[in-house]
């Protein structure tokens, strides 16, 4: 089965990677921030030499057979530590035979049981239950992957608790992406006595939804985008099919929010980025409304009426500004009804955090309409967990990008937003042997 | 958005106690016509059109044909007559005051407003719609509202074809901050992006074709807005100068936040922002006004940067200029805003600045009133006397306090008599640079160069008032005269970049400006005019003693005369100094005052070779002083060359300075010339002589700025050579100019400081002469 390009025969997806790595067009990578660990860790000695790559690749082919035998250990995870978030993904074997029971060794038995027993860990530690892929294969296993989310703050708790549960005895490979794994690569080593294998975010991010994209092929689709995204009465969800996505405009909104050009499955570059992201929402509402969380601060904004706080073009004009063909409705200055004393006194919190949301949602969508027109692409995907129970900003940006291009861009969304870099992470232990 | 700002609750209480200076501000009113007036948040700009009596200096030719013979004449028989006249010139004014002054301002040109016609005023920007019943009230005047992004690139049209070094870039750390743009011949296509209460980004193709190609509502709004809610402070400029002060590396999260130290390997440099205001999302702290005003300033300047950046990517533009409240003159936003270019163009585009942005609107508005005018069809000039320049954006000065002191700004432009063009010789007209040292950038020239005008400035002034003696008021005027030069000085001392790059040219031509302003349209008329009738009458003889020499002989003593002729300056302070006390110091002392060859730049032999090959086909001649320069140096200089078969073009300035011989006197001695001389008479004649005005009143050459006239003649003639002569002209502008065909600069320095600079003497020789490579050539 062949999916976007994807393998998702186990025996021969090592193979598979070791040529995306010798395929990956560096040239086309002007932005630096895709210079990757594995290129660190690659024997050649780095990513400037593709035909020792080859070499790399044939050696790789021999590991092939042994793969079968050889599957990395379990457990299996894949790690992306954000700026905000940390996100895991763990697939739980539901395949153990009874021999594998036996041989089971208590620490992993209680790590599984740990997490799949509950839906919640700590206090701030989640897992997404409705994003659970059920009854999937990977390397010739059948399970079930699982999607948890904690605040990066919470990492050492994290770290105590595998140090407590003597993960560490384990002898595995921990794939992690996304900053973290390099600003705490040493806690991990230091406090749970683990190695990290650090791996390139973009990489990830990208390998990571061309997989799950791949695999689900029941219950709600993974890819949607809404029809009639400028009729608010009419406005759903629909199911889209990402069979041929190149090229395609991806924009990852977490904290921040980078912008990468897909051209096929190993080649893409970062196009831009914005440091107005999900991480500016959030903590400009902490500051204005005195909220603590994302969903506190989404629920206010879903109460709120950014009209009240925002300067629209007929605050100014009176109507439609026609000269320059702008609709009265349209945000002439985000905020700017806040430069008056007695609007500032008589705004609610609410509106402030819808205002916020909106300022956000829509500098987003403008940036990514003015990159797609500059790289000459029409469809573009929002993914990251900026958009995590954010049917607000989802529906703002497929309107923006609707409006603003006069039907020509259209937005698609992920249902696993934001667990993209750390499946990534996790599909690239198999290369960690 | 266009819109200049919001409102500010606390900054439209009327202010009434304001006493205004009439001299000063809103002057000429009394003839004023055409008003316009743009409203914006916080700051009025008003404009108006005046016509200004201004003396001039005419020059009249005597009736001779009654005399038959020249040399009979008396010694004290002088050649023309110098009579001083009314002439009236249309002054465009623009005056910048805080709006609460603005009750005072209209009761003010109520009271001054005399005989206008005027019915309408025109009006534009966020607050014309606020004080239309004051404005229609007070002054009786129909306000007329002008869509402001017309008026806006209007404006920004005329400054830029009219004011050279309007625009400039801002470098934070560099010194002097600004960096002057030479302006491009064809100032489009552009980018202007306005930053209002929201941004504009708007593609200029033509005077009269621009579009409105994208915006942001992130913009000047959102920064006041969004941080008068997080700080509780309500004014912008206090928000600027919190932002100024604070660290937002406390508020935002950025890369090595997230990454660690390790982010260098990733090749993303660690301070960049991964998140604004990331850290108050996460850590429950709290956060300094200071911290968060600047993180808040970082994240809009950062996002208007990279929006701009698109836009001009996708359209393929490189000259991008910013406007709007949020820029104005605020050295923390252009110094954000510029970062922010620079980083996300990877260095292909520049942030470009307006030295006028803040006018653009009120020219705009004015201009639309005034079509009937056709105001864009002659050339104006920026008034260096009536204007402030631009202010000093020190960052350690408090912005408060730096809109306090300049209560009120104004900019003055004189229509030029003559429309200004290009040289059509010029090799590259977009890189051409007039100006030999820029003394913003030299600091030890500029403190040289203010330190000399301010000594020469008891000269100026004793010679402005010998040359009204029977007017009892001149001393009084020339007091005047006196202080507003040195005030003039004193600015530029501290704020070097106040009228675009300072150069011993923009020193020289605000010296006239003032001169000008208080009436003394030429202080060395009478001296000219002496100097004149002493060396025709050694015309002859110099002459006759030429023609003896055989032909390389001549040659040397034609050249050695020019610069002879050219130690006649009395810009030169060694040399008006030996003038005013040896009046009997003549042609001959001259010559004995010149180095010897070789000269300190001596092209001489090459010269000479060129000189036995075939004759010029036509040389442009740009002349200096009057009297022993262009009579006994100058002219047999063209004898010769007409002899050769030369036609000859003698540029001279259109308006006087110094003792610059001047057009209209030019023609009188040409006249009394070619009267005892039947070569140039014969020149005259054929028509293988001409003269024409170069369409400047300055002691120094702009070839980018020069007569329309003079630019058909070049072209028409087929000039084939330019010969430059004297200090202000080839050496101070023009020393580095690339011509398309032969040229000859030559000078004498007179100021042994400028000649140690050289590394000679004072009476060093600068004889230059180039000749374009062929490659060059052809272009």
């Amino acid at each position: 089965m062949e999916l976007n390009g994807y393998h998702c025969d186990s025996e021969v997806k090592d193979e598979d990677t070791t040529e995306t790595q010798s395929l990956r067009s560096r040239a086309e990578v002007p932005c630096s921030f895709v210079a990757t660990a594995d290129r660190e860790r690659s024997p050649a000695g780095g990513g400037a030499h593709p035909e020792r790559r080859v070499s790399n690749s044939s050696s790789g082919r021999q590991r092939i057979d042994s793969l079968k035998k050889n599957r990395p250990p379990f457990p299996w995870f894949g790690m992306d530590i954000g700026g905000t978030l940390v996100k895991l993904v763990y697939f739980e074997p539901k395949d153990i035979t009874a021999e594998e029971e036996q041989e089971e060794v208590e620490s992993l038995k209680s790590i599984r049981h740990y997490l799949t027993s509950r839906t919640a860990y700590g206090k701030t530690g989640i897992r997404d239950v409705h994003l659970e892929l059920p009854d999937l294969t990977l390397w010739g296993r059948r399970g079930s992957l699982h999607f948890i989310r904690f605040p990066t703050q919470e990492l050492p708790a994290f770290l105590q608790m595998g140090r407590d549960k003597h993960f560490s005895s384990l002898h595995t490979t921990l794939c992690a992406t996304g900053g973290g794994a390099y600003k705490f690569e040493d806690d991990f080593r230091t406090m749970a006595d683990l190695q990290l294998l650090k791996l390139d975010e973009l990489d990830c991010l990208i390998k990571g939804v061309l997989y799950i994209d791949s695999v689900v092929s029941s219950g709600p689709p993974e890819c949607y985008y809404y029809e009639n995204p400028t009729d608010t009465e009419h406005c759903e969800p629909k199911a889209y099919n990402l069979e041929n996505p190149y090229p395609l405009l991806l924009v990852n909104i977490g904290s921040g929010v980078s912008i990468l050009a897909v051209y096929s499955k190993d080649n893409y570059k970062r196009v831009t980025g914005t440091s107005l992201g999900g991480g500016t929402f959030l903590g400009l509402c902490c500051l204005l409304t005195g909220c603590s969380t994302f969903e506190e601060a989404l629920e206010m904004a879903s109460r709120g009426e950014s009209t009240r706080v925002d300067k629209l073009v007929r605050d100014i004009y009176g109507g439609d500004y026609e000269r320059f063909g702008l609709p009265g409705w349209a945000v002439a200055s985000s905020f700017g009804s806040m430069m008056c004393k007695e609007k500032r006194e008589s705004v609610s919190k609410e509106d402030l955090a819808r205002a916020t949301l909106v300022t956000i949602t829509n500098n987003i969508g403008s940036i990514t309409r003015m990159c797609a027109l500059n790289e000459g692409i029409e469809r573009v995907v929002f993914v990251g967990n900026f958009l995590r129970v954010n049917t607000l900003s989802m529906k703002l940006l497929a309107y923006a990008l609707d409006y603003w291009s006069k039907g020509q861009l259209k937005a698609l969304f992920l249902r696993h937003e934001g667990y993209f870099g750390a499946v990534g992470a996790l599909l690239e232990l198999s290369n960690s042997s | 958005m266009a819109t200049d700002g919001g409102t500010d609750s606390g900054s439209h209480s009327m202010d009434k106690s304001i006493t205004l200076p009439p001299d000063e501000i809103f002057r000429n009113l009394e003839n004023a016509k055409r008003f316009a007036i743009d409203i914006g948040g916080s700051l009025t700009k008003l404009a108006y059109y005046s016509t200004v009596q201004h003396k001039v200096a005419k020059v009249r030719s005597f009736d001779h044909t009654t005399k038959t013979n020249f040399q009979n004449e008396t010694d004290g028989d002088p050649l023309y007559e110098i009579s001083v006249q009314e002439e009236i010139t249309a002054r465009l004014h623009f005056i910048k005051f805080e709006n609460r002054y603005i009750e005072t301002c209209l009761d003010f040109i109520k009271d001054h407003l005399v005989n206008t016609e005027t019915k309408v005023i025109k009006a534009t920007g966020g607050g014309a719609y606020k004080f239309k019943d004051l404005i229609e009230k007070k002054l009786k005047l129909k306000v007329d509202k002008e869509d402001e992004m017309s008026c806006l690139i209007k404006g920004c049209n005329f400054v830029l074809k009219n004011i050279p070094h309007e625009a400039f870039v801002y470098a934070k750390h560099a010194d002097p901050e600004f960096r002057f743009q030479n302006t491009h011949p064809d100032i489009f296509p552009y980018l202007l992006v306005n930053i209002g209460s929201g941004v504009s980004i708007v593609k200029v193709e033509s005077e009269d074709k621009f579009e409105r190609i994208g915006g942001s509502s992130i913009g000047g709004g959102t920064f006041w807005g969004l941080g008068a809610l997080l700080t509780k402070t309500q004014r912008f400029d206090e928000l600027l100068q919190l932002a100024s002060k604070g660290q937002h590396t406390s508020v935002d999260m950025l890369v090595k936040d997230i990454y660690g130290g390790a982010s260098v390997s990733l090749g993303l440099p660690g301070y960049l922002i991964a998140s604004s205001f990331g850290k108050s999302a996460t850590t429950d702290k709290e956060f300094s006004k200071e911290d968060m005003a600047k993180s808040l300033l970082h994240m809009i300047s950062n996002d208007i940067g990279q929006l701009a950046c698109l836009y001009a990517r996708l359209h393929n533009l490189t000259r991008v200029y910013f406007g709007g409240f949020f820029i104005r003159g605020h050295p923390v936003t252009m110094h954000t805003i510029t970062y922010s270019i620079n980083f996300f163009s990877k260095g292909e585009v520049q942030a470009l600045f307006l030295r006028h942005e803040g006018y653009l609107g009120a020219i705009g508005a004015f201009l639309k009133g005034a079509e009937e005018d056709n105001p864009n069809q002659y050339s104006w000039g920026e008034n260096y006397a009536g204007s402030s320049g631009l202010m000093s954006v020190s960052p350690d000065l408090n912005p408060m306090q730096r809109a306090r002191s300049g209560t009120f700004d104004m900019l003055e432009m004189d229509r030029l008599e003559r429309q200004l063009v290009n040289l059509p010789l010029l090799q590259d007209p977009s890189s051409y640079i007039p100006d030999t040292v820029d003394l913003t950038e030299d600091a030890l020239a500029r403190e040289y160069w203010l330190y000399c005008f301010e000594e020469a400035l008891d000269g100026v002034v004793k010679r402005a008032v010998a040359s009204q003696k029977d007017q009892p008021e001149a001393t009084e005027r020339a007091e005047k005269f006196r202080q507003k030069y040195r005030h003039k000085l004193q600015t530029l001392r501290h704020q070097p970049f106040a009228y675009g790059s300072l150069t011993v040219r923009s020193l020289l031509d605000t010296r006239e400006h003032c001169l000008n302003e208080f009436n003394f349209p030429d202080p060395y008329s009478k001296i000219k005019q002496k100097e004149n009738d002493m060396a025709l009458k050694y015309y002859q003889k110099v002459v006759q003693s030429l023609e003896e020499l055989s032909w390389e002989q001549r040659q040397f003593a034609l050249i050695r005369g020019l610069l002879a002729g050219n130690v006649f300056d009395w810009g030169a302070k060694a040399v008006s100094d030996i003038l005013e006390t040896d009046p009997q110091f003549g042609f001959e002392q001259a010559k004995q005052q010149l180095q010897e060859r070789p000269w300190l730049v001596d092209a001489y032999n090459q010269w000479i070779e060129r000189l036995k090959g075939p004759p010029h086909k036509c040389a442009l001649f740009f002349v200096d002083n009057s009297g022993v320069d262009i009579i006994l140096g100058v002219f047999p200089f063209v004898r010769e060359l007409l002899i050769r078969g030369t036609e000859v073009v003698l540029a001279s300035n259109s308006g006087p300075a110094l003792n610059d011989v001047t057009n209209s006197e030019l023609q009188i001695v040409t006249e009394r010339i070619a009267a005892m001389d039947p070569v140039i008479q014969a020149g005259v004649k054929e028509d293988r002589l001409m003269l024409v005005q170069s369409g400047s009143s300055s002691p120094c050459l702009d070839l980018s700025r020069l007569d329309k006239v003079l630019a058909t003649v070049v072209r028409e003639r087929g000039t084939d050579l330019v010969i430059i002569e004297g200090m202000g002209r080839a050496i101070h502008t023009n020393y580095y100019a690339m011509l398309n065909c032969e040229s000859l600069k030559l000078a004498v320095i007179k100021n042994s400081w400028l000649a140690e600079r050289l590394g000679g003497k004072i009476f060093s020789v600068v004889f230059k002469y180039e000749v374009p490579s062929k490659t060059q050539g052809q272009h």
